[in-house]
Protein backbone atom coordinates (compact mmCIF):
# COMPACT_ATOMS: atom_id res chain seq x y z
CA UNK A 1 0.00 0.00 0.00
CA UNK A 2 1.07 3.58 -0.54
CA UNK A 3 0.94 4.32 3.17
CA UNK A 4 2.20 7.16 5.30
CA UNK A 5 4.45 4.70 7.15
CA UNK A 6 6.58 4.64 3.97
CA UNK A 7 8.53 7.71 5.03
CA UNK A 8 11.79 7.59 3.09
CA UNK A 9 12.36 10.90 1.30
CA UNK A 10 9.36 12.71 2.76
CA UNK A 11 10.20 16.34 3.52
CA UNK A 12 9.05 18.73 6.18
CA UNK A 13 9.20 16.91 9.51
CA UNK A 14 11.81 19.25 10.94
CA UNK A 15 14.76 18.36 13.13
CA UNK A 16 15.20 15.21 15.19
CA UNK A 17 14.36 15.54 18.87
CA UNK A 18 16.59 13.47 21.13
CA UNK A 19 16.24 12.95 24.86
CA UNK A 20 19.61 11.74 26.18
CA UNK A 21 17.98 10.64 29.44
CA UNK A 22 15.13 8.78 27.79
CA UNK A 23 14.26 5.56 29.64
CA UNK A 24 13.71 2.34 27.66
CA UNK A 25 10.00 2.62 28.45
CA UNK A 26 8.62 6.11 29.02
CA UNK A 27 5.43 4.90 30.71
CA UNK A 28 4.07 1.71 32.24
CA UNK A 29 1.65 1.29 29.34
CA UNK A 30 4.57 1.11 26.91
CA UNK A 31 5.80 -2.04 28.66
CA UNK A 32 2.47 -3.78 28.19
CA UNK A 33 2.19 -2.59 24.59
CA UNK A 34 5.66 -3.95 23.93
CA UNK A 35 4.73 -7.30 25.50
CA UNK A 36 1.63 -7.57 23.29
CA UNK A 37 3.81 -8.51 20.35
CA UNK A 38 5.45 -11.60 21.84
CA UNK A 39 2.24 -12.73 23.56
CA UNK A 40 0.10 -12.40 20.45
CA UNK A 41 2.77 -14.03 18.31
CA UNK A 42 2.77 -17.07 20.63
CA UNK A 43 -1.03 -17.17 20.52
CA UNK A 44 -0.86 -17.36 16.73
CA UNK A 45 -2.56 -14.02 16.11
CA UNK A 46 0.09 -12.87 13.61
CA UNK A 47 3.66 -13.16 12.40
CA UNK A 48 5.98 -10.19 12.20
CA UNK A 49 4.89 -9.25 8.67
CA UNK A 50 1.20 -9.27 9.53
CA UNK A 51 1.99 -7.31 12.69
CA UNK A 52 3.62 -4.58 10.60
CA UNK A 53 0.67 -4.64 8.21
CA UNK A 54 -1.57 -4.04 11.24
CA UNK A 55 0.34 -0.88 12.13
CA UNK A 56 0.07 0.34 8.55
CA UNK A 57 -3.73 0.25 8.84
CA UNK A 58 -3.70 3.17 11.26
CA UNK A 59 -5.10 6.46 10.05
CA UNK A 60 -2.16 8.42 8.58
CA UNK A 61 -2.71 11.44 10.83
CA UNK A 62 -2.71 9.28 13.94
CA UNK A 63 0.27 7.23 12.73
CA UNK A 64 2.41 10.34 12.40
CA UNK A 65 1.46 11.94 15.70
CA UNK A 66 1.21 9.01 18.13
CA UNK A 67 3.93 7.45 20.29
CA UNK A 68 5.46 4.41 18.62
CA UNK A 69 4.05 1.79 20.96
CA UNK A 70 0.56 3.06 20.19
CA UNK A 71 1.20 1.59 16.74
CA UNK A 72 1.70 -1.77 18.42
CA UNK A 73 -1.53 -1.34 20.37
CA UNK A 74 -3.34 -0.68 17.12
CA UNK A 75 -1.97 -3.81 15.47
CA UNK A 76 -2.74 -6.29 18.23
CA UNK A 77 -6.17 -4.74 18.71
CA UNK A 78 -6.84 -5.23 15.03
CA UNK A 79 -5.80 -8.90 14.97
CA UNK A 80 -7.31 -9.85 18.33
CA UNK A 81 -10.62 -8.37 17.19
CA UNK A 82 -10.44 -9.98 13.75
CA UNK A 83 -9.74 -13.38 15.32
CA UNK A 84 -12.71 -12.97 17.66
CA UNK A 85 -10.43 -13.14 20.69
CA UNK A 86 -11.71 -9.85 22.02
CA UNK A 87 -15.07 -8.14 21.69
CA UNK A 88 -14.77 -4.46 20.66
CA UNK A 89 -17.69 -3.39 22.85
CA UNK A 90 -16.11 -5.01 25.87
CA UNK A 91 -12.81 -3.31 25.06
CA UNK A 92 -14.58 0.07 25.01
CA UNK A 93 -16.31 -0.67 28.31
CA UNK A 94 -13.15 -1.83 30.03
CA UNK A 95 -11.23 1.14 28.64
CA UNK A 96 -13.79 3.47 30.22
CA UNK A 97 -13.43 1.55 33.47
CA UNK A 98 -9.65 2.03 33.54
CA UNK A 99 -10.01 5.68 32.50
CA UNK A 100 -12.21 6.26 35.53
CA UNK A 101 -10.10 3.99 37.75
CA UNK A 102 -6.51 4.11 36.45
CA UNK A 103 -5.23 2.18 39.45
CA UNK A 104 -7.79 -0.62 39.26
CA UNK A 105 -5.94 -3.94 39.25
CA UNK A 106 -5.45 -6.27 36.33
CA UNK A 107 -6.71 -9.85 36.48
CA UNK A 108 -4.24 -12.27 38.02
CA UNK A 109 -3.03 -15.33 36.18
CA UNK A 110 0.16 -17.32 36.16
CA UNK A 111 1.65 -18.96 33.10
CA UNK A 112 5.16 -20.37 33.58
CA UNK A 113 5.18 -21.61 29.99
CA UNK A 114 4.65 -18.08 28.68
CA UNK A 115 7.54 -16.85 30.83
CA UNK A 116 9.74 -19.62 29.46
CA UNK A 117 8.63 -18.70 25.95
CA UNK A 118 9.58 -15.06 26.50
CA UNK A 119 13.09 -15.98 27.60
CA UNK A 120 13.55 -18.47 24.78
CA UNK A 121 12.23 -16.03 22.16
CA UNK A 122 14.56 -13.26 23.28
CA UNK A 123 17.51 -15.64 23.35
CA UNK A 124 16.91 -17.51 20.10
CA UNK A 125 14.68 -15.19 18.09
CA UNK A 126 12.33 -16.20 15.30
CA UNK A 127 14.42 -16.60 12.15
CA UNK A 128 12.72 -15.59 8.91
CA UNK A 129 15.31 -17.34 6.72
CA UNK A 130 13.99 -20.39 4.87
CA UNK A 131 15.45 -23.19 2.80
CA UNK A 132 14.34 -23.16 -0.81
CA UNK A 133 14.96 -25.28 -3.88
CA UNK A 134 14.58 -22.27 -6.11
CA UNK A 135 17.90 -21.06 -7.50
CA UNK A 136 18.50 -17.31 -7.14
CA UNK A 137 17.79 -15.45 -10.39
CA UNK A 138 20.28 -12.69 -9.61
CA UNK A 139 23.87 -12.48 -8.39
CA UNK A 140 26.11 -9.95 -6.71
CA UNK A 141 27.17 -7.39 -9.31
CA UNK A 142 23.93 -7.49 -11.30
CA UNK A 143 22.33 -4.19 -12.26
CA UNK A 144 18.62 -4.32 -11.37
CA UNK A 145 15.58 -2.06 -11.44
CA UNK A 146 12.87 -2.08 -8.77
CA UNK A 147 9.47 -2.73 -10.29
CA UNK A 148 7.52 0.52 -10.35
CA UNK A 149 4.02 -0.39 -9.26
CA UNK A 150 1.74 0.30 -6.31
CA UNK A 151 0.62 -2.98 -4.76
CA UNK A 152 -2.35 -2.90 -2.44
CA UNK A 153 -1.80 -4.34 1.01
CA UNK A 154 1.48 -4.91 2.81
CA UNK A 155 4.77 -4.62 0.95
CA UNK A 156 8.34 -3.63 1.84
CA UNK A 157 8.88 -2.12 -1.60
CA UNK A 158 9.25 1.48 -0.44
CA UNK A 159 8.12 4.19 -2.84
CA UNK A 160 11.48 5.94 -2.97
CA UNK A 161 13.18 2.92 -4.62
CA UNK A 162 10.42 2.03 -7.08
CA UNK A 163 11.57 2.41 -10.67
CA UNK A 164 15.13 3.03 -9.49
CA UNK A 165 18.18 1.14 -10.71
CA UNK A 166 21.04 -0.08 -8.55
CA UNK A 167 23.60 -2.81 -8.20
CA UNK A 168 23.28 -5.94 -6.08
CA UNK A 169 26.02 -5.98 -3.45
CA UNK A 170 24.88 -8.90 -1.28
CA UNK A 171 22.78 -12.04 -1.76
CA UNK A 172 21.31 -13.40 1.45
CA UNK A 173 19.35 -16.56 0.60
CA UNK A 174 15.58 -16.92 0.89
CA UNK A 175 13.33 -15.34 3.51
CA UNK A 176 9.60 -15.23 4.26
CA UNK A 177 8.00 -12.95 1.67
CA UNK A 178 6.19 -10.05 3.41
CA UNK A 179 3.94 -9.39 0.42
CA UNK A 180 2.45 -12.83 1.03
CA UNK A 181 2.80 -13.43 4.77
CA UNK A 182 1.83 -9.86 5.62
CA UNK A 183 -1.39 -10.15 3.65
CA UNK A 184 -2.74 -13.37 5.11
CA UNK A 185 -0.86 -15.66 2.72
CA UNK A 186 1.76 -18.33 3.30
CA UNK A 187 5.48 -17.83 3.79
CA UNK A 188 6.30 -18.12 0.07
CA UNK A 189 10.08 -17.72 0.65
CA UNK A 190 11.92 -15.54 -1.88
CA UNK A 191 15.57 -14.69 -2.31
CA UNK A 192 16.68 -11.42 -0.69
CA UNK A 193 19.36 -9.11 -2.06
CA UNK A 194 20.91 -5.85 -0.92
CA UNK A 195 20.85 -3.25 -3.68
CA UNK A 196 23.09 -0.18 -3.69
CA UNK A 197 21.58 3.00 -5.18
CA UNK A 198 23.54 6.15 -5.91
CA UNK A 199 22.01 9.20 -4.25
CA UNK A 200 21.59 10.85 -7.65
CA UNK A 201 19.56 7.88 -8.92
CA UNK A 202 17.15 8.20 -6.01
CA UNK A 203 16.81 11.97 -5.71
CA UNK A 204 18.01 13.39 -9.01
CA UNK A 205 21.36 14.99 -9.76
CA UNK A 206 20.19 18.47 -8.76
CA UNK A 207 19.15 17.74 -5.19
CA UNK A 208 21.08 14.58 -4.27
CA UNK A 209 23.97 14.89 -1.83
CA UNK A 210 27.30 13.99 -3.49
CA UNK A 211 29.46 11.05 -2.46
CA UNK A 212 26.78 8.85 -1.00
CA UNK A 213 24.71 5.74 -1.58
CA UNK A 214 21.65 4.11 -0.01
CA UNK A 215 21.31 0.36 0.43
CA UNK A 216 17.89 -1.22 0.34
CA UNK A 217 17.00 -4.91 0.72
CA UNK A 218 14.66 -6.38 -1.89
CA UNK A 219 12.92 -9.71 -2.31
CA UNK A 220 13.39 -11.22 -5.75
CA UNK A 221 9.90 -10.35 -7.08
CA UNK A 222 10.64 -6.67 -6.42
CA UNK A 223 13.34 -6.47 -9.09
CA UNK A 224 13.96 -7.04 -12.80
CA UNK A 225 17.20 -6.91 -14.77
CA UNK A 226 18.06 -3.31 -15.60
CA UNK A 227 17.63 -2.32 -19.21
CA UNK A 228 20.69 -1.40 -21.22
CA UNK A 229 21.78 2.15 -20.60
CA UNK A 230 20.22 2.39 -17.13
CA UNK A 231 22.03 4.21 -14.35
CA UNK A 232 25.03 2.42 -12.88
CA UNK B 1 -10.24 3.53 11.32
CA UNK B 2 -10.20 6.15 14.03
CA UNK B 3 -8.78 9.58 13.25
CA UNK B 4 -8.82 10.63 16.91
CA UNK B 5 -5.51 11.42 18.52
CA UNK B 6 -5.72 9.98 22.01
CA UNK B 7 -4.23 11.43 25.16
CA UNK B 8 -1.65 9.47 27.15
CA UNK B 9 -4.37 8.71 29.72
CA UNK B 10 -6.66 7.32 27.02
CA UNK B 11 -3.92 5.18 25.50
CA UNK B 12 -2.86 3.92 28.93
CA UNK B 13 -6.45 2.95 29.75
CA UNK B 14 -6.94 1.22 26.42
CA UNK B 15 -3.70 -0.73 26.74
CA UNK B 16 -4.68 -1.77 30.26
CA UNK B 17 -8.14 -2.85 29.09
CA UNK B 18 -6.68 -4.89 26.25
CA UNK B 19 -4.09 -6.37 28.58
CA UNK B 20 -6.85 -7.38 31.01
CA UNK B 21 -8.82 -9.06 28.23
CA UNK B 22 -5.76 -10.90 26.91
CA UNK B 23 -4.98 -12.08 30.45
CA UNK B 24 -8.55 -13.38 30.75
CA UNK B 25 -8.13 -15.17 27.42
CA UNK B 26 -4.95 -16.92 28.57
CA UNK B 27 -2.73 -15.03 26.10
CA UNK B 28 -0.81 -12.70 28.45
CA UNK B 29 0.29 -12.33 32.04
CA UNK B 30 1.59 -9.33 33.97
CA UNK B 31 4.63 -11.45 34.81
CA UNK B 32 5.46 -11.72 31.10
CA UNK B 33 5.18 -7.92 30.76
CA UNK B 34 7.50 -7.44 33.73
CA UNK B 35 9.97 -10.02 32.46
CA UNK B 36 10.20 -8.49 28.98
CA UNK B 37 10.67 -5.02 30.46
CA UNK B 38 13.36 -6.33 32.78
CA UNK B 39 15.23 -7.96 29.88
CA UNK B 40 15.40 -4.78 27.80
CA UNK B 41 15.88 -2.42 30.75
CA UNK B 42 18.63 -4.39 32.47
CA UNK B 43 20.04 -7.21 30.35
CA UNK B 44 19.97 -6.46 26.63
CA UNK B 45 21.26 -3.05 25.57
CA UNK B 46 24.07 -1.19 23.79
CA UNK B 47 26.62 -2.41 26.35
CA UNK B 48 26.50 -5.74 24.49
CA UNK B 49 27.24 -4.18 21.11
CA UNK B 50 30.03 -2.18 22.73
CA UNK B 51 31.57 -5.42 23.96
CA UNK B 52 31.54 -6.80 20.42
CA UNK B 53 33.09 -3.61 19.04
CA UNK B 54 35.88 -3.66 21.63
CA UNK B 55 36.64 -7.29 20.81
CA UNK B 56 36.77 -6.46 17.09
CA UNK B 57 39.18 -3.59 17.78
CA UNK B 58 41.55 -5.78 19.74
CA UNK B 59 41.30 -9.12 17.93
CA UNK B 60 41.84 -8.89 14.14
CA UNK B 61 40.68 -12.46 13.54
CA UNK B 62 37.45 -11.84 15.45
CA UNK B 63 36.98 -8.65 13.45
CA UNK B 64 37.23 -10.65 10.22
CA UNK B 65 34.69 -13.18 11.48
CA UNK B 66 32.39 -10.35 12.59
CA UNK B 67 32.49 -8.73 9.16
CA UNK B 68 31.93 -11.99 7.29
CA UNK B 69 29.21 -13.42 9.60
CA UNK B 70 28.14 -11.05 12.38
CA UNK B 71 25.51 -13.41 13.79
CA UNK B 72 28.00 -16.23 14.31
CA UNK B 73 30.71 -13.93 15.66
CA UNK B 74 28.34 -12.35 18.20
CA UNK B 75 27.20 -15.83 19.23
CA UNK B 76 30.82 -16.55 20.26
CA UNK B 77 30.26 -13.92 22.97
CA UNK B 78 26.83 -15.29 23.87
CA UNK B 79 25.10 -12.40 22.11
CA UNK B 80 22.19 -12.86 19.72
CA UNK B 81 18.49 -13.62 19.45
CA UNK B 82 15.30 -11.72 18.76
CA UNK B 83 15.56 -9.11 16.00
CA UNK B 84 19.17 -10.09 15.40
CA UNK B 85 18.67 -13.49 13.81
CA UNK B 86 20.67 -12.39 10.75
CA UNK B 87 23.00 -9.51 11.50
CA UNK B 88 25.39 -7.68 9.18
CA UNK B 89 28.12 -5.44 10.59
CA UNK B 90 29.35 -2.48 8.52
CA UNK B 91 32.88 -1.31 9.11
CA UNK B 92 33.60 2.42 9.07
CA UNK B 93 36.93 3.39 7.50
CA UNK B 94 38.74 6.63 6.73
CA UNK B 95 36.95 6.56 3.36
CA UNK B 96 33.44 5.32 4.24
CA UNK B 97 30.94 6.18 6.98
CA UNK B 98 27.87 3.97 7.55
CA UNK B 99 24.53 4.85 9.10
CA UNK B 100 21.45 2.63 9.60
CA UNK B 101 17.74 3.33 9.49
CA UNK B 102 14.37 1.72 8.85
CA UNK B 103 12.21 3.99 6.72
CA UNK B 104 9.22 1.62 6.80
CA UNK B 105 8.96 0.86 10.53
CA UNK B 106 11.58 0.60 13.28
CA UNK B 107 13.84 -2.39 12.48
CA UNK B 108 16.89 -2.33 14.72
CA UNK B 109 19.40 -4.94 16.00
CA UNK B 110 17.97 -5.57 19.46
CA UNK B 111 20.53 -8.16 20.71
CA UNK B 112 23.42 -5.69 20.42
CA UNK B 113 21.73 -2.30 20.83
CA UNK B 114 18.60 -3.07 22.88
CA UNK B 115 15.33 -1.39 21.94
CA UNK B 116 15.61 1.67 19.68
CA UNK B 117 15.42 5.19 21.08
CA UNK B 118 12.26 7.07 20.11
CA UNK B 119 14.05 9.41 17.72
CA UNK B 120 15.08 6.37 15.62
CA UNK B 121 11.39 5.43 15.27
CA UNK B 122 10.08 8.95 14.69
CA UNK B 123 9.11 10.21 11.20
CA UNK B 124 11.77 12.94 11.35
CA UNK B 125 14.73 10.56 11.26
CA UNK B 126 13.17 7.92 9.01
CA UNK B 127 12.08 10.42 6.37
CA UNK B 128 15.25 12.43 6.01
CA UNK B 129 18.28 10.23 6.69
CA UNK B 130 18.01 8.51 3.30
CA UNK B 131 17.59 11.80 1.44
CA UNK B 132 20.22 14.06 2.97
CA UNK B 133 22.27 12.08 5.48
CA UNK B 134 25.30 14.37 5.40
CA UNK B 135 23.22 17.45 6.14
CA UNK B 136 21.15 15.66 8.76
CA UNK B 137 24.16 14.22 10.58
CA UNK B 138 25.67 17.69 10.73
CA UNK B 139 22.54 19.66 11.66
CA UNK B 140 20.74 17.20 13.92
CA UNK B 141 23.56 15.13 15.38
CA UNK B 142 26.49 17.56 15.32
CA UNK B 143 28.48 15.04 13.31
CA UNK B 144 30.58 16.53 10.53
CA UNK B 145 31.52 13.94 7.92
CA UNK B 146 34.14 15.34 5.51
CA UNK B 147 32.98 15.59 1.90
CA UNK B 148 35.77 13.22 0.91
CA UNK B 149 34.22 10.45 3.05
CA UNK B 150 31.44 8.52 1.35
CA UNK B 151 28.25 8.12 3.38
CA UNK B 152 26.53 4.77 2.99
CA UNK B 153 22.99 4.56 4.36
CA UNK B 154 21.49 1.13 5.11
CA UNK B 155 17.69 0.97 5.10
CA UNK B 156 16.68 -2.16 7.06
CA UNK B 157 13.81 -3.14 4.78
CA UNK B 158 14.22 -6.92 5.17
CA UNK B 159 14.91 -9.12 8.21
CA UNK B 160 18.65 -8.46 7.92
CA UNK B 161 19.75 -6.33 10.85
CA UNK B 162 22.57 -3.91 10.08
CA UNK B 163 24.78 -2.12 12.58
CA UNK B 164 28.01 -0.20 12.53
CA UNK B 165 31.54 -1.02 13.61
CA UNK B 166 32.89 2.48 14.31
CA UNK B 167 36.46 3.64 13.85
CA UNK B 168 38.69 3.08 16.85
CA UNK B 169 39.78 6.50 18.10
CA UNK B 170 43.43 7.45 18.15
CA UNK B 171 45.27 7.39 21.44
CA UNK B 172 43.63 4.22 22.74
CA UNK B 173 46.49 1.78 22.16
CA UNK B 174 47.05 1.23 25.86
CA UNK B 175 43.39 0.61 26.72
CA UNK B 176 42.15 -2.91 27.41
CA UNK B 177 38.93 -4.37 26.03
CA UNK B 178 36.73 -3.24 28.94
CA UNK B 179 38.07 0.30 28.80
CA UNK B 180 37.51 0.40 25.04
CA UNK B 181 33.95 -0.91 25.39
CA UNK B 182 33.21 1.90 27.83
CA UNK B 183 33.97 4.42 25.07
CA UNK B 184 31.53 2.94 22.54
CA UNK B 185 28.15 4.67 22.33
CA UNK B 186 24.83 3.53 20.95
CA UNK B 187 24.92 6.33 18.38
CA UNK B 188 28.33 5.23 17.12
CA UNK B 189 26.84 1.79 16.39
CA UNK B 190 23.86 3.39 14.60
CA UNK B 191 26.22 5.68 12.69
CA UNK B 192 24.76 8.96 13.93
CA UNK B 193 27.84 9.36 16.11
CA UNK B 194 31.47 8.38 16.26
CA UNK B 195 33.57 7.13 19.16
CA UNK B 196 35.45 9.98 20.80
CA UNK B 197 38.95 9.56 22.15
CA UNK B 198 39.15 9.45 25.96
CA UNK B 199 39.90 12.78 27.60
Amino acid sequence: MNGVHDLGGTDGFGPVTRDPDEPVFRAEWEKAAFAFFASGFRAGLYGVDAFRAGMERMHPAVYLTSPYYEHWLHSIEHYATAAGVIDPDELEARTRHYLDHPDAPLPERRDPELLAFVDAAVQHGAPAKRETDAAPRFSVGDLVTVVDDSPKGHTRKARYVRGKTGRIVMAHGAYIFPDSAGNGGGEDPQHVYTVRFDNAELWGPQTAEPNGVVHFDVWEPYIVPAEQGAAA
Amino acid sequence: MSTDVQSQEQVAARVKALEAMLIDKGIMTTEAVDRLAEIYEREVGPQLGAKVVARAWTDPEFRQRLLSDATAACAELGIGGLQGEDMVVLECTEQVHHVITCTLCSCYPWPVLGLPPNWYKDPTYRSRIVREPRTMLREDFGLEIPDTVEIQVWDSSSELRYWVLPLRPAGTDDLDEDALAALVTREAMIGTGVVAAPR
